[in-house]
């Protein structure tokens, strides 16, 4: 049952991925101010969007998991922060390739972009602490801890971030302000859709694989004990 | 009250224990000098590139070095199982935390207030005209940088690679209040007064603190029971 | 009221339950001696028990409170493994510290009383990393004593203890149990341990295997109630 839920999302993304694709790239006239290449903001932003949600999510599971003591909420935190960070590095990627072609450099130290790239150090640094703790119960634990710690503080290094670049260059750097058509909002929703769903179906089979992952490594040490 | 006297006797501890071995102390303190010294020689900045570089150069001084006596702060406690010891006692997780944390921001004050004349040797830099401002943003620099990176010390107590984890994860958390430090330091230590723009930093890093105090204060009970 | 009440406590680790519906209790002014194997969960539930960690099910009441009240923790004395005292402290520095933690009044008498019963008074000054193993282990039994505890937690107390030591602890358990106080101890089925036990309790994979009265024949022979139990 869950299987197909999962492939019946699945399908629904990639049909919806390959509608917007044609629109994306057949259909919607060039933006007045940008060149072609800034079709990609249609996955740049909605990455960027996809990966708050996923780590605003593991802050939630992380605090149920530090009332609860379900693993299950454990479960769920580590799965929503690595689809968050797989989520975060295209946006930083597909940030890039944009950048670079636009500006000539790969990276201009832009204010999101810079915020993002904290951010996913940050979580990166939430999947070191896990691996560097072996029983199940205290790495949940302590990574419920981090999670909060970090979540509470992307706001923070958003704004500070923000206006470090803003005093030092005043003039705001071009990169999808409030200048576009509104035929390009409308895709820039539209598209967040499968990608959201794509989402769902990889914090899912995480989930499940990461539960199935304790389940053995219990079995496992069962077995020593035997 | 207790509360208090109970992180005072925590605190009186830590330092006196550190006082007599001097370990991370001195290595802290050397770290910092060495940096400070191999940076002028690397670089050999003007007196207008050294306006330009010195907040940056500081904190980022003080943050290497201080992650060395951070580092040592819950370390200290496992020698003979005392952290045990500690938790069993009749003191709140917070109460304990405070009192390592304020062992720490004196230590790591210490190592600035030794830092700072040699910068002002090394760079010829006349660093006490705007004394007043600069130890302000000083105390609450360190304060924000203390109470984080005591909870991490917290955090990453049991790891193998502690040295390793601990500064790892932490530096991305203190982005913000390295930043507003650095900017409100770098005029501040040439002696130019603070400039109303500037306030924004300032009242970022008060901000820091308090968000970070209360939710470290919170997290960690959570942290010392297993 | 009973000293010590455990109601289905469960420990996991992951999924791995290191405890198993553990449900016992202690009456006040007994010794009760903990038996198991390494691995059976005794340093688990000691921890319980001590306040150093949480059941992950059931509970466990220790005179009356919750183990983590401050409030039952201050009449709670603790040893584990480790001696918990500081090796950069001299031996006085140490007690006093913990004296103030548990908020004694006259902590710095208090301090000074206890290491004169247990032979420390000459090198109170001194700093505990010169000391030798045997000297720790009886400024552990100080610090652990110190409160004046209504319930003491030890966790293997004799292990590798010097013949004065050994003594010293074995009048201080006698002192605690006719002053009616309550001592838990685990051991690994000593002679020393179980002569002062009145209860004995065995853990056996997780689960309580025997909770009962210690009787002679254990001191006889300690490995029957392994034979017994399913331990080979």
């Amino acid at each position: 049952m869950r299987q197909r839920i999962l492939i019946a999302l699945s399908l629904i993304a990639a049909l919806l991925l390959a509608r917007n694709l044609y629109v994306i790239l057949l259909q919607l006239p060039d933006d007045k101010l940008q060149k072609a290449v800034f079709r990609i903001i249609f996955f740049h932003v909605p990455d960027a969007w996809t990966a708050f949600l996923c780590f605003f999510a593991a802050m939630v599971a992380s605090i149920l998991y530090l009332t609860t003591k379900h693993l299950r909420y454990d479960a769920f935190a580590v799965a929503a922060t690595e689809v968050g960070l797989a989520f975060g590095v295209a946006n930083l990627v597909t940030g890039m390739i944009w950048g670079h072609r636009i500006w000539g450099t790969a990276w201009a130290w832009d204010a999101r972009l810079t915020s993002m790239l904290i951010g996913c150090l940050l979580y990166a640094g939430y999947l070191m602490l896990r691996h560097a703790i072996e029983d199940p119960t205290e790495r949940a634990k302590n990574s419920a801890v981090l999670s909060i710690i970090a979540f509470a503080d992307v706001p923070i290094i958003f704004f500070s971030i923000k206006w470090w670049r803003q005093m030092q260059h005043p003039t705001p750097v071009v990169w999808g302000g409030g200048s576009m058509s509104p035929e390009y909002w409308r895709m820039l929703f539209l598209n967040w859709i499968p990608v959201l769903l794509l989402a769902a179906v990889f914090l899912a089979i995480r989930m499940r694989q990461e539960v199935e992952q304790r389940e053995l490594e219990a079995l496992r040490r069962r077995a020593h004990a035997l | 009250m207790s509360f208090f006297r109970q992180a005072l006797t925590v605190a009186a501890k830590d330092l006196r224990s550190e006082l007599r071995t001097k370990e991370a102390l001195n290595s802290s303190v050397a770290f910092a000098l060495v940096i400070l010294l191999l940076f002028g020689f690397a670089f050999e900045p003007t007196e207008e590139q050294t306006r330009q570089i010195a907040g940056g150069l500081l904190w980022l001084v003080f943050a290497f070095a201080g992650a060395l006596i951070l580092n040592r702060s819950f370390a200290r406690e496992l020698a003979n199982d005392c952290l045990d010891a500690l938790v069993a006692a009749p003191l709140s997780g917070a109460a304990l935390f405070l009192g390592k944390a304020l062992a720490n921001f004196v230590l790591l004050l210490a190592v600035e207030l030794i830092s700072l004349p040699v910068f002002g040797v090394f760079y010829d830099v006349n660093w006490t005209r705007q004394l007043g401002p600069l130890m302000l943003v000083v105390l609450l620099a360190t304060w924000g940088l203390t109470v984080v990176g005591t909870l991490f010390s917290a955090l990453t107590v049991n790891l193998r690679l502690r040295e390793l984890m601990l500064p790892m994860l932490v530096y991305p958390v203190m982005v913000p209040a390295l930043l507003a430090a650095i900017q409100l330091t770098s005029p501040l230590v040439m002696g130019a007064p603070l400039d109303a723009g500037l306030l924004l930093w300032l009242r970022l890093l008060t901000a820091f603190d308090i968000i970070f105090t209360a939710l470290t204060l919170v997290l960690v009970e959570t942290l010392l029971v297993r | 009221m009973k000293a010590v009440e455990a109601a289905g406590i469960w420990k996991f680790y992951g999924d791995f339950p290191a405890l198993r519906e553990v449900s016992f209790g202690v009456q006040a002014g007994s010794c009760l001696a903990l038996l198991g194997r390494n691995g059976a969960g005794k340093t688990t539930l000691w921890s319980i028990l001590a306040g150093l960690s949480r059941p992950g099910r059931g509970l466990a009441r220790i005179l009356g409170g919750d183990p983590r009240d401050q409030r039952t923790r201050a009449r709670v004395g603790v040893l584990g493994h480790g001696v918990g005292v500081y090796d950069e402290l001299s031996a006085l520095e140490n007690l006093e510290v913990f004296g103030r933690l548990y908020r004694l009044p006259g902590a710095r008498r208090r301090a000074l009383a206890w290491l004169e019963r247990t032979g420390l008074e000459r090198v109170r000054d001194a700093r505990v990393r010169e000391f030798s193993r045997g000297m720790r282990q009886r400024l552990a039994l100080a610090r652990a004593f110190l409160h004046e505890p209504a319930l003491l937690l030890l966790d293997e107390p004799f292990t590798s203890l010097d013949d004065r030591a050994v003594a010293l602890l074995q009048s201080l358990v006698r002192e605690a149990i006719t002053a009616g106080r309550t001592v838990v101890l685990s051991t690994h089925q000593l002679p020393e341990a179980l002569e002062l036990a009145t209860h004995v309790a065995l853990l056996v994979r997780g689960r309580l295997a025997y909770a009962g009265k210690r009787d002679s024949e254990m001191l006889r022979d300690p490995g029957w109630l392994y034979r017994q139990y399913g331990e080979a």
